[in-house]
Protein backbone atom coordinates (compact mmCIF):
# COMPACT_ATOMS: atom_id res chain seq x y z
CA UNK A 1 0.00 0.00 0.00
CA UNK A 2 1.41 3.37 -1.00
CA UNK A 3 0.05 6.42 0.75
CA UNK A 4 0.77 9.83 -0.70
CA UNK A 5 0.31 12.90 1.48
CA UNK A 6 0.43 16.38 0.01
CA UNK A 7 1.30 18.84 2.74
CA UNK A 8 3.60 18.93 5.75
CA UNK A 9 1.85 20.78 8.55
CA UNK A 10 -0.50 19.74 11.37
CA UNK A 11 -3.00 17.84 9.19
CA UNK A 12 -0.27 16.01 7.26
CA UNK A 13 1.58 15.04 10.43
CA UNK A 14 -1.72 13.93 11.98
CA UNK A 15 -2.25 11.80 8.87
CA UNK A 16 1.17 10.17 9.24
CA UNK A 17 0.50 9.37 12.89
CA UNK A 18 -3.00 8.16 12.06
CA UNK A 19 -1.74 5.83 9.34
CA UNK A 20 0.98 4.45 11.61
CA UNK A 21 -1.52 3.75 14.39
CA UNK A 22 -3.09 1.20 12.03
CA UNK A 23 -0.46 0.27 9.47
CA UNK A 24 3.15 0.22 10.69
CA UNK A 25 4.61 -0.88 7.38
CA UNK A 26 2.82 0.73 4.44
CA UNK A 27 4.86 3.05 2.26
CA UNK A 28 4.26 6.76 2.92
CA UNK A 29 5.49 9.53 0.63
CA UNK A 30 4.96 13.11 1.72
CA UNK A 31 5.32 16.15 -0.53
CA UNK A 32 5.82 19.71 0.60
CA UNK A 33 6.46 22.73 -1.56
CA UNK A 34 8.30 24.30 1.38
CA UNK A 35 11.87 23.12 1.98
CA UNK A 36 11.56 22.79 5.76
CA UNK A 37 11.19 19.91 8.16
CA UNK A 38 7.63 20.06 9.54
CA UNK A 39 7.29 23.26 11.52
CA UNK A 40 4.53 25.01 13.38
CA UNK A 41 2.86 27.79 11.45
CA UNK A 42 1.38 29.46 14.57
CA UNK A 43 4.92 29.94 15.86
CA UNK A 44 6.03 32.32 13.12
CA UNK A 45 5.07 35.40 15.13
CA UNK A 46 7.08 34.06 18.09
CA UNK A 47 9.98 33.47 15.72
CA UNK A 48 9.81 37.02 14.41
CA UNK A 49 10.30 38.58 17.82
CA UNK A 50 12.84 36.05 18.90
CA UNK A 51 10.97 34.07 21.54
CA UNK A 52 11.24 30.89 19.50
CA UNK A 53 14.55 30.09 17.85
CA UNK A 54 14.95 28.09 14.66
CA UNK A 55 15.52 24.78 16.45
CA UNK A 56 12.27 25.17 18.41
CA UNK A 57 10.14 25.85 15.32
CA UNK A 58 9.81 22.19 14.44
CA UNK A 59 6.47 20.52 15.09
CA UNK A 60 8.05 17.10 15.49
CA UNK A 61 11.62 15.95 16.29
CA UNK A 62 14.13 16.02 13.46
CA UNK A 63 14.15 12.22 13.15
CA UNK A 64 10.35 12.14 12.76
CA UNK A 65 10.19 11.07 9.10
CA UNK A 66 12.85 8.45 9.62
CA UNK A 67 11.19 6.98 12.69
CA UNK A 68 7.78 6.95 11.03
CA UNK A 69 9.14 5.49 7.82
CA UNK A 70 8.11 8.46 5.71
CA UNK A 71 9.83 9.43 2.50
CA UNK A 72 9.63 13.20 2.81
CA UNK A 73 10.13 15.02 -0.44
CA UNK A 74 10.56 18.54 0.82
CA UNK A 75 10.75 21.50 -1.51
CA UNK A 76 8.84 19.43 -4.07
CA UNK A 77 5.63 20.95 -5.35
CA UNK A 78 2.78 18.81 -6.59
CA UNK A 79 1.35 20.66 -9.56
CA UNK A 80 -1.65 18.55 -10.51
CA UNK A 81 -3.61 15.39 -9.82
CA UNK A 82 -4.52 12.65 -12.26
CA UNK A 83 -7.25 10.91 -10.36
CA UNK A 84 -8.09 8.45 -13.12
CA UNK A 85 -4.52 7.19 -13.25
CA UNK A 86 -4.09 7.51 -9.48
CA UNK A 87 -1.07 9.73 -9.91
CA UNK A 88 0.20 13.06 -8.68
CA UNK A 89 2.22 15.13 -11.10
CA UNK A 90 5.14 17.12 -9.76
CA UNK A 91 6.29 20.50 -10.96
CA UNK A 92 9.31 18.80 -12.51
CA UNK A 93 6.99 16.77 -14.70
CA UNK A 94 7.64 13.55 -12.79
CA UNK A 95 4.51 11.61 -11.90
CA UNK A 96 4.14 9.48 -8.79
CA UNK A 97 1.45 6.85 -8.42
CA UNK A 98 -0.46 6.22 -5.22
CA UNK A 99 -2.95 3.78 -3.82
CA UNK A 100 -4.41 6.29 -1.37
CA UNK A 101 -4.11 10.06 -1.39
CA UNK A 102 -4.45 12.59 1.43
CA UNK A 103 -4.66 16.27 0.59
CA UNK A 104 -3.39 18.40 3.45
CA UNK A 105 -2.35 21.45 1.49
CA UNK A 106 -3.51 23.95 4.09
CA UNK A 107 -4.52 27.51 3.41
CA UNK A 108 -3.20 30.41 1.46
CA UNK A 109 -3.39 34.10 2.24
CA UNK A 110 -6.21 36.09 0.73
CA UNK A 111 -4.52 38.79 -1.34
CA UNK A 112 -6.97 41.38 -2.59
CA UNK A 113 -6.23 42.86 -6.00
CA UNK A 114 -4.95 46.17 -4.64
CA UNK A 115 -2.44 48.23 -6.59
CA UNK A 116 1.10 48.09 -5.21
CA UNK A 117 0.93 44.53 -3.86
CA UNK A 118 4.08 43.61 -5.76
CA UNK A 119 6.22 46.33 -4.17
CA UNK A 120 9.27 45.42 -2.14
CA UNK A 121 8.38 45.57 1.55
CA UNK A 122 4.93 43.98 1.16
CA UNK A 123 4.46 40.54 2.66
CA UNK A 124 1.86 38.15 3.93
CA UNK A 125 2.10 36.44 7.32
CA UNK A 126 1.42 32.76 7.01
CA UNK A 127 4.55 30.81 6.22
CA UNK A 128 7.98 30.69 7.82
CA UNK A 129 9.36 32.23 4.64
CA UNK A 130 7.19 35.32 5.17
CA UNK A 131 8.76 36.14 8.54
CA UNK A 132 12.26 35.11 7.49
CA UNK A 133 12.01 37.79 4.83
CA UNK A 134 10.60 40.36 7.24
CA UNK A 135 13.09 39.54 9.96
CA UNK A 136 16.09 40.23 7.77
CA UNK A 137 14.99 43.65 6.64
CA UNK A 138 13.16 44.96 9.68
CA UNK A 139 14.81 47.88 11.44
CA UNK A 140 13.92 49.62 14.71
CA UNK A 141 11.30 52.26 14.16
CA UNK A 142 10.16 50.75 10.84
CA UNK A 143 6.73 52.17 10.10
CA UNK A 144 4.58 49.15 9.40
CA UNK A 145 1.00 48.93 8.25
CA UNK A 146 -0.82 45.69 8.98
CA UNK A 147 -3.91 45.14 6.86
CA UNK A 148 -6.39 43.12 8.88
CA UNK A 149 -7.06 42.98 12.64
CA UNK A 150 -7.82 39.27 12.77
CA UNK A 151 -5.86 36.59 14.61
CA UNK A 152 -2.95 36.69 12.18
CA UNK A 153 -2.88 40.46 11.78
CA UNK A 154 -2.79 41.14 15.50
CA UNK A 155 -0.22 38.43 16.19
CA UNK A 156 1.89 40.08 13.49
CA UNK A 157 1.30 43.50 15.04
CA UNK A 158 2.37 42.27 18.48
CA UNK A 159 5.55 40.68 17.15
CA UNK A 160 6.38 43.79 15.13
CA UNK A 161 5.95 46.03 18.18
CA UNK A 162 8.23 43.73 20.15
CA UNK A 163 10.77 44.14 17.35
CA UNK A 164 10.61 47.89 17.73
CA UNK A 165 8.41 48.72 14.75
CA UNK A 166 5.77 51.45 14.74
CA UNK A 167 2.60 49.61 13.91
CA UNK A 168 -0.65 50.76 12.37
CA UNK A 169 -3.48 48.30 11.85
CA UNK A 170 -6.21 48.89 9.28
CA UNK A 171 -9.39 46.83 9.54
CA UNK A 172 -12.56 46.81 7.51
CA UNK A 173 -14.81 45.59 10.35
CA UNK A 174 -15.97 47.80 13.22
CA UNK A 175 -13.75 46.00 15.74
CA UNK A 176 -10.63 43.93 16.16
CA UNK A 177 -10.84 40.11 16.10
CA UNK A 178 -14.37 40.26 14.75
CA UNK A 179 -14.45 36.50 14.17
CA UNK A 180 -13.88 35.63 17.83
CA UNK A 181 -14.95 38.65 19.92
CA UNK A 182 -18.01 40.83 20.32
CA UNK A 183 -17.80 44.63 20.48
CA UNK A 184 -17.29 44.89 24.26
CA UNK A 185 -14.44 42.39 24.44
CA UNK A 186 -12.87 43.73 21.25
CA UNK A 187 -12.80 47.24 22.70
CA UNK A 188 -10.83 45.99 25.73
CA UNK A 189 -8.32 44.19 23.52
CA UNK A 190 -7.93 47.18 21.24
CA UNK A 191 -7.36 49.48 24.20
CA UNK A 192 -4.67 47.18 25.54
CA UNK A 193 -2.90 47.06 22.18
CA UNK A 194 -3.12 50.84 21.89
CA UNK A 195 -1.35 51.11 25.24
CA UNK A 196 1.49 49.20 23.62
CA UNK A 197 1.66 51.70 20.82
CA UNK A 198 -0.46 50.11 18.10
CA UNK A 199 -2.58 52.57 16.16
CA UNK A 200 -5.91 51.45 14.69
CA UNK A 201 -8.01 52.51 11.72
CA UNK A 202 -11.29 50.62 11.86
CA UNK A 203 -14.06 50.50 9.26
CA UNK A 204 -11.43 51.43 6.77
CA UNK A 205 -9.08 49.60 4.47
CA UNK A 206 -6.07 50.10 2.26
CA UNK A 207 -7.15 50.92 -1.27
CA UNK A 208 -3.66 51.29 -2.65
CA UNK A 209 -0.10 50.60 -1.58
CA UNK A 210 2.12 53.45 -2.65
CA UNK A 211 5.73 53.06 -3.71
CA UNK A 212 8.80 54.77 -4.97
CA UNK A 213 11.46 52.98 -7.00
CA UNK A 214 9.76 49.68 -6.49
CA UNK A 215 9.67 49.98 -2.69
CA UNK A 216 6.78 50.64 -0.34
CA UNK A 217 6.50 54.27 0.68
CA UNK A 218 2.98 54.46 2.07
CA UNK A 219 -0.63 53.43 1.85
CA UNK A 220 -3.75 55.21 0.75
CA UNK A 221 -6.79 54.30 2.79
CA UNK A 222 -10.32 53.96 1.51
CA UNK A 223 -11.28 57.30 3.09
CA UNK A 224 -8.44 59.05 1.28
CA UNK A 225 -6.01 59.24 4.21
CA UNK A 226 -2.41 58.72 3.15
CA UNK A 227 0.08 57.28 5.62
CA UNK A 228 3.75 56.92 4.97
CA UNK A 229 5.27 53.55 5.82
CA UNK A 230 8.21 51.25 5.18
CA UNK A 231 6.50 47.88 5.38
CA UNK A 232 3.07 46.45 4.70
CA UNK A 233 1.84 43.14 6.06
CA UNK A 234 -1.28 41.74 4.39
CA UNK A 235 -3.26 39.65 6.89
CA UNK A 236 -6.80 39.80 5.60
CA UNK A 237 -7.46 36.13 5.99
CA UNK A 238 -6.76 32.65 4.77
CA UNK A 239 -8.63 30.59 2.21
CA UNK A 240 -8.33 26.87 1.48
CA UNK A 241 -5.40 26.06 -0.77
CA UNK A 242 -7.56 23.86 -2.96
CA UNK A 243 -5.97 24.58 -6.32
CA UNK A 244 -5.05 20.93 -6.84
CA UNK A 245 -8.66 19.88 -6.46
CA UNK A 246 -9.99 22.35 -9.01
CA UNK A 247 -11.03 20.90 -12.34
CA UNK A 248 -11.03 17.38 -10.92
CA UNK A 249 -13.93 15.18 -9.84
CA UNK A 250 -13.41 16.26 -6.22
CA UNK A 251 -16.38 18.23 -4.93
CA UNK A 252 -15.44 21.69 -3.77
CA UNK A 253 -17.28 24.35 -1.87
CA UNK A 254 -14.95 26.81 -0.18
CA UNK A 255 -12.75 23.87 0.66
CA UNK A 256 -12.63 20.24 -0.43
CA UNK A 257 -15.78 18.67 0.97
CA UNK A 258 -15.22 15.71 3.27
CA UNK A 259 -17.46 13.33 5.20
CA UNK A 260 -17.05 12.31 8.83
CA UNK A 261 -14.27 9.91 7.82
CA UNK A 262 -12.47 12.76 6.00
CA UNK A 263 -13.06 11.06 2.68
CA UNK A 264 -13.70 13.35 -0.26
CA UNK A 265 -16.31 12.75 -2.94
CA UNK A 266 -13.85 10.37 -4.59
CA UNK A 267 -13.25 7.03 -2.87
CA UNK A 268 -9.68 6.57 -1.63
CA UNK A 269 -8.95 10.28 -1.57
CA UNK A 270 -9.04 12.09 1.73
CA UNK A 271 -8.60 15.72 2.75
CA UNK A 272 -7.84 17.29 6.12
CA UNK A 273 -6.97 20.60 7.72
CA UNK A 274 -7.37 24.09 6.34
CA UNK A 275 -7.98 22.82 2.81
CA UNK A 276 -10.91 20.64 3.88
CA UNK A 277 -14.48 21.54 4.61
CA UNK A 278 -15.92 19.27 7.26
CA UNK A 279 -18.90 19.51 9.56
CA UNK A 280 -19.31 22.26 12.15
CA UNK A 281 -21.43 20.84 14.96
CA UNK A 282 -22.52 24.29 16.18
CA UNK A 283 -23.44 25.93 12.89
CA UNK A 284 -24.82 22.55 11.81
CA UNK A 285 -23.37 22.80 8.34
CA UNK A 286 -20.11 22.18 6.54
CA UNK A 287 -17.54 24.87 7.18
CA UNK A 288 -13.83 25.40 6.82
CA UNK A 289 -12.32 25.50 10.34
CA UNK A 290 -8.78 26.74 9.84
CA UNK A 291 -7.43 26.05 13.32
CA UNK A 292 -4.61 23.74 14.30
CA UNK A 293 -6.48 21.40 16.68
CA UNK A 294 -9.04 20.71 13.98
CA UNK A 295 -6.33 20.16 11.37
CA UNK A 296 -4.52 17.61 13.47
CA UNK A 297 -7.68 15.72 14.40
CA UNK A 298 -8.93 15.65 10.82
CA UNK A 299 -5.51 14.54 9.65
CA UNK A 300 -5.30 11.77 12.21
CA UNK A 301 -8.83 10.61 11.34
CA UNK A 302 -7.99 10.60 7.64
CA UNK A 303 -4.86 8.60 8.37
CA UNK A 304 -6.67 5.95 10.39
CA UNK A 305 -9.35 5.50 7.74
CA UNK A 306 -7.05 5.57 4.77
CA UNK A 307 -5.08 2.75 6.33
CA UNK A 308 -8.14 0.57 6.77
CA UNK A 309 -9.12 1.49 10.30
CA UNK A 310 -12.44 3.04 11.17
CA UNK A 311 -12.68 6.30 13.01
CA UNK A 312 -15.19 9.05 12.56
CA UNK A 313 -14.77 12.68 13.51
CA UNK A 314 -18.31 13.96 13.67
CA UNK A 315 -17.17 17.55 13.49
CA UNK A 316 -15.57 20.44 15.24
CA UNK A 317 -16.18 24.08 15.90
CA UNK A 318 -14.16 27.26 15.94
CA UNK A 319 -11.99 27.67 19.04
CA UNK A 320 -9.00 29.81 19.77
CA UNK A 321 -6.56 30.56 22.52
CA UNK A 322 -4.63 33.69 21.80
CA UNK A 323 -3.05 36.57 23.65
CA UNK A 324 -1.35 39.87 23.03
CA UNK A 325 1.29 41.11 25.43
CA UNK A 326 -0.16 40.17 28.82
CA UNK A 327 -3.79 39.85 27.82
CA UNK A 328 -4.84 36.25 27.14
CA UNK A 329 -8.20 35.12 25.78
CA UNK A 330 -9.94 31.89 24.97
CA UNK A 331 -13.03 31.82 22.78
CA UNK A 332 -15.12 29.17 21.08
CA UNK A 333 -18.16 28.71 18.92
CA UNK A 334 -20.88 31.28 18.40
CA UNK A 335 -19.83 34.43 20.27
CA UNK A 336 -22.22 36.96 18.76
CA UNK A 337 -25.51 35.15 18.39
CA UNK A 338 -28.42 36.49 16.42
CA UNK A 339 -31.87 35.05 16.98
CA UNK A 340 -34.35 34.16 19.72
CA UNK A 341 -33.05 30.68 20.30
CA UNK A 342 -29.96 31.92 22.14
CA UNK A 343 -29.50 32.93 25.78
CA UNK A 344 -26.52 35.04 26.75
CA UNK A 345 -24.86 35.15 30.19
CA UNK A 346 -22.42 37.94 30.85
CA UNK A 347 -19.92 39.08 33.47
CA UNK A 348 -17.67 42.04 32.78
CA UNK A 349 -15.21 44.19 34.69
CA UNK A 350 -13.96 46.87 32.38
CA UNK A 351 -11.31 48.23 34.74
CA UNK A 352 -9.62 44.85 35.10
CA UNK A 353 -10.34 43.95 31.47
CA UNK A 354 -12.18 40.85 32.54
CA UNK A 355 -14.96 39.63 30.32
CA UNK A 356 -16.84 36.39 30.26
CA UNK A 357 -19.73 35.65 27.97
CA UNK A 358 -21.47 32.33 27.61
CA UNK A 359 -23.97 31.62 24.83
CA UNK A 360 -26.57 28.90 25.30
CA UNK A 361 -28.96 27.26 22.87
CA UNK A 362 -31.46 24.57 23.83
CA UNK A 363 -29.82 24.28 27.25
CA UNK A 364 -26.36 23.67 25.81
CA UNK A 365 -23.33 25.90 25.58
CA UNK A 366 -22.68 26.88 21.97
CA UNK A 367 -20.13 29.62 22.47
CA UNK A 368 -18.09 31.61 24.96
CA UNK A 369 -15.59 34.39 25.34
CA UNK A 370 -13.17 34.30 28.27
CA UNK A 371 -11.00 37.40 28.25
CA UNK A 372 -8.20 37.72 30.77
CA UNK A 373 -9.64 34.90 32.90
CA UNK A 374 -8.93 31.82 30.89
CA UNK A 375 -8.13 29.28 33.57
CA UNK A 376 -10.08 26.04 33.17
CA UNK A 377 -11.89 27.40 30.11
CA UNK A 378 -11.52 23.96 28.54
CA UNK A 379 -14.27 22.69 30.83
CA UNK A 380 -16.67 24.86 28.81
CA UNK A 381 -15.16 23.67 25.52
CA UNK A 382 -15.64 20.09 26.73
CA UNK A 383 -19.30 20.69 27.60
CA UNK A 384 -19.79 22.12 24.11
CA UNK A 385 -18.04 19.23 22.44
CA UNK A 386 -20.08 16.64 24.35
CA UNK A 387 -23.26 18.70 23.92
CA UNK A 388 -24.07 18.41 27.62
CA UNK A 389 -27.33 19.91 28.85
CA UNK A 390 -26.07 22.46 31.38
CA UNK A 391 -29.48 23.49 32.70
CA UNK A 392 -28.93 21.88 36.16
CA UNK A 393 -25.87 24.05 36.84
CA UNK A 394 -26.41 26.93 34.42
CA UNK A 395 -26.38 29.54 37.19
CA UNK A 396 -22.90 28.46 38.26
CA UNK A 397 -21.27 28.76 34.85
CA UNK A 398 -20.01 32.31 35.32
CA UNK A 399 -18.48 31.67 38.75
CA UNK A 400 -14.76 32.31 38.90
CA UNK A 401 -14.26 28.94 40.59
CA UNK A 402 -16.55 27.05 38.21
CA UNK A 403 -15.48 23.44 38.03
CA UNK A 404 -16.50 19.83 38.38
CA UNK A 405 -17.82 20.42 41.90
CA UNK A 406 -20.84 22.14 40.35
CA UNK A 407 -21.66 19.20 38.07
CA UNK A 408 -24.35 16.72 39.07
CA UNK A 409 -22.64 13.94 41.01
CA UNK A 410 -23.40 11.23 38.52
CA UNK A 411 -21.95 13.13 35.58
CA UNK A 412 -18.92 14.22 37.56
CA UNK A 413 -18.06 10.72 38.68
CA UNK A 414 -18.66 9.26 35.26
CA UNK A 415 -16.12 11.71 33.86
CA UNK A 416 -13.55 11.54 36.63
CA UNK A 417 -13.60 7.78 37.04
CA UNK A 418 -13.53 7.10 33.32
CA UNK A 419 -10.34 5.07 33.28
CA UNK A 420 -11.37 2.65 36.01
CA UNK A 421 -15.05 2.42 35.16
CA UNK A 422 -14.20 1.40 31.64
CA UNK A 423 -11.85 -1.19 33.11
CA UNK A 424 -9.09 0.04 30.89
CA UNK A 425 -5.88 -1.93 31.17
CA UNK A 426 -2.46 -1.27 29.82
CA UNK B 1 -2.71 2.60 33.12
CA UNK B 2 -2.50 3.59 36.75
CA UNK B 3 -4.14 6.90 37.49
CA UNK B 4 -4.98 8.89 40.59
CA UNK B 5 -8.65 8.76 41.58
CA UNK B 6 -10.30 10.89 44.20
CA UNK B 7 -12.87 9.64 46.71
CA UNK B 8 -14.93 12.73 47.23
CA UNK B 9 -16.90 11.22 50.13
CA UNK B 10 -13.85 11.15 52.37
CA UNK B 11 -11.80 14.08 51.10
CA UNK B 12 -11.50 16.61 53.91
CA UNK B 13 -10.39 19.41 51.64
CA UNK B 14 -7.13 19.90 53.58
CA UNK B 15 -5.16 20.59 50.38
CA UNK B 16 -2.09 18.74 51.62
CA UNK B 17 -1.99 17.14 48.17
CA UNK B 18 -1.56 20.59 46.64
CA UNK B 19 1.21 21.43 49.09
CA UNK B 20 3.15 18.24 48.49
CA UNK B 21 2.64 18.45 44.73
CA UNK B 22 3.97 22.01 44.69
CA UNK B 23 7.01 20.97 46.73
CA UNK B 24 7.74 17.91 44.60
CA UNK B 25 7.76 20.09 41.49
CA UNK B 26 9.74 22.94 43.02
CA UNK B 27 13.47 23.59 42.98
CA UNK B 28 13.68 21.89 46.39
CA UNK B 29 11.64 18.72 45.92
CA UNK B 30 12.82 17.21 49.20
CA UNK B 31 12.50 20.22 51.43
CA UNK B 32 9.08 21.64 52.13
CA UNK B 33 10.45 24.63 54.04
CA UNK B 34 13.00 25.66 51.44
CA UNK B 35 10.54 25.15 48.61
CA UNK B 36 8.32 27.86 49.96
CA UNK B 37 10.95 30.08 51.55
CA UNK B 38 13.87 30.00 49.15
CA UNK B 39 12.32 29.64 45.73
CA UNK B 40 11.88 33.09 44.22
CA UNK B 41 8.42 32.34 42.89
CA UNK B 42 5.72 30.49 44.75
CA UNK B 43 5.77 26.77 43.85
CA UNK B 44 2.75 25.78 41.76
CA UNK B 45 0.71 22.67 42.50
CA UNK B 46 -0.32 20.59 39.53
CA UNK B 47 -3.30 19.25 41.39
CA UNK B 48 -6.34 21.29 42.32
CA UNK B 49 -8.75 20.75 45.20
CA UNK B 50 -12.27 21.68 44.22
CA UNK B 51 -14.58 22.61 47.05
CA UNK B 52 -17.33 24.97 48.01
CA UNK B 53 -20.09 22.45 48.34
CA UNK B 54 -20.61 19.84 51.02
CA UNK B 55 -18.00 17.85 49.17
CA UNK B 56 -14.45 18.40 48.00
CA UNK B 57 -12.04 16.42 45.89
CA UNK B 58 -8.69 16.73 44.19
CA UNK B 59 -8.41 16.82 40.43
CA UNK B 60 -5.38 16.52 38.18
CA UNK B 61 -4.59 15.52 34.61
CA UNK B 62 -6.50 12.34 33.75
CA UNK B 63 -3.84 11.29 31.22
CA UNK B 64 -6.65 10.70 28.72
CA UNK B 65 -6.41 7.83 26.27
CA UNK B 66 -7.31 10.23 23.49
CA UNK B 67 -5.68 13.29 25.03
CA UNK B 68 -7.03 16.46 23.35
CA UNK B 69 -4.10 18.57 24.60
CA UNK B 70 -1.60 16.50 22.64
CA UNK B 71 -3.62 16.96 19.47
CA UNK B 72 -4.14 20.67 19.91
CA UNK B 73 -0.61 21.59 20.99
CA UNK B 74 0.81 24.02 18.46
CA UNK B 75 4.46 23.27 19.19
CA UNK B 76 4.42 19.51 19.63
CA UNK B 77 5.57 19.93 23.24
CA UNK B 78 2.58 18.08 24.73
CA UNK B 79 2.90 14.37 24.07
CA UNK B 80 1.48 11.13 25.43
CA UNK B 81 4.12 8.51 26.09
CA UNK B 82 3.07 5.45 24.08
CA UNK B 83 4.55 3.11 26.69
CA UNK B 84 3.66 4.63 30.07
CA UNK B 85 0.56 6.52 28.93
CA UNK B 86 1.73 9.62 30.77
CA UNK B 87 0.86 12.91 29.11
CA UNK B 88 3.81 15.25 29.59
CA UNK B 89 4.71 18.74 28.48
CA UNK B 90 8.21 19.48 27.23
CA UNK B 91 8.60 22.84 28.92
CA UNK B 92 11.61 23.76 26.80
CA UNK B 93 9.40 23.80 23.72
CA UNK B 94 6.17 25.13 25.25
CA UNK B 95 5.50 28.80 24.43
CA UNK B 96 2.56 29.33 26.79
CA UNK B 97 -0.08 29.81 24.08
CA UNK B 98 -2.64 28.05 26.33
CA UNK B 99 -4.24 26.06 23.53
CA UNK B 100 -4.05 23.06 25.89
CA UNK B 101 -6.13 25.02 28.42
CA UNK B 102 -8.63 25.68 25.64
CA UNK B 103 -9.15 21.97 25.00
CA UNK B 104 -8.61 20.24 28.36
CA UNK B 105 -12.12 19.18 29.41
CA UNK B 106 -10.98 18.72 33.01
CA UNK B 107 -9.44 22.15 33.43
CA UNK B 108 -6.38 20.30 34.68
CA UNK B 109 -3.66 22.42 33.08
CA UNK B 110 -2.34 25.49 34.83
CA UNK B 111 -0.42 28.51 33.66
CA UNK B 112 3.06 28.77 35.11
CA UNK B 113 4.26 32.30 34.49
CA UNK B 114 7.07 32.25 37.02
CA UNK B 115 9.71 31.91 34.34
CA UNK B 116 9.14 31.75 30.62
CA UNK B 117 5.41 31.00 30.32
CA UNK B 118 4.71 27.28 30.28
CA UNK B 119 1.77 24.97 30.76
CA UNK B 120 2.06 23.12 34.04
CA UNK B 121 0.41 19.77 34.63
CA UNK B 122 0.49 16.52 36.55
CA UNK B 123 3.25 14.15 35.42
CA UNK B 124 2.21 11.40 37.87
CA UNK B 125 5.53 12.14 39.59
CA UNK B 126 7.14 10.12 36.82
CA UNK B 127 10.55 11.59 37.55
CA UNK B 128 10.33 10.28 41.11
CA UNK B 129 8.78 6.95 40.23
CA UNK B 130 6.43 4.95 42.38
CA UNK B 131 3.32 6.41 43.94
CA UNK B 132 2.62 10.09 43.24
CA UNK B 133 3.28 12.35 46.22
CA UNK B 134 -0.33 13.55 46.40
CA UNK B 135 -1.45 9.99 47.05
CA UNK B 136 1.40 9.27 49.49
CA UNK B 137 0.57 12.29 51.58
CA UNK B 138 -3.21 12.21 51.66
CA UNK B 139 -4.08 11.77 55.36
CA UNK B 140 -7.55 10.40 54.59
CA UNK B 141 -6.63 7.95 51.84
CA UNK B 142 -8.96 9.98 49.68
CA UNK B 143 -6.62 9.55 46.74
CA UNK B 144 -6.06 6.17 45.18
CA UNK B 145 -3.43 5.24 42.61
CA UNK B 146 -4.73 2.27 40.67
CA UNK B 147 -5.59 0.62 37.41
CA UNK B 148 -8.10 -1.72 39.08
CA UNK B 149 -11.78 -1.61 38.40
CA UNK B 150 -12.85 0.21 41.50
CA UNK B 151 -15.99 1.96 42.58
CA UNK B 152 -16.34 4.35 45.52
Amino acid sequence: MHYVIVGNSAAAIGAVEGIRSVDPNGRITLFSDEPYHTYSRPLISYYLFGKVTEDKMYYRPLDFYERQGVEARLGTKVSSLMLGEKMVVLESGESVSYDRLILATGGKPILPPMPGRELEGVSSFLKWEDVRGLEKTLFPGARTVVIGAGLIGLKAAEALVKRGAQVTVVELANRVLSAILDESAAAMVQESLEEHGVRFFLENTVSEILGTEGKVSGVRLQDGTVRECDRVVIAIGVSPNADLARNTELTLNRGVLVDEFMQTSVAGIYAAGDVAEGYDILYRQKRVLPILPNAYKQGFTAGVNVAGGSQSYRGGFAMNSIGFFDLPMITAGIVKPEGDEFTVMLAADKARRLYKKIVLREGKIVGFIALNQIDRAGILTGLMDKEVDVTPFQDDLLREDFGYVYFPKEYRQQQLLKGVLEGERS
Amino acid sequence: MKRVYAREEICGGCKLCEVHCAVAHSQYPNDIIKAFLKQKTKPIARILVEEGRPISFALQCRHCEDAPCTKACITGAMQKDPVTGIVANDETRCVGCWTCILVCPFGAIKRDESGHKVASKCDLCATVGGTPVCVQNCPNDALVFTDELWRR
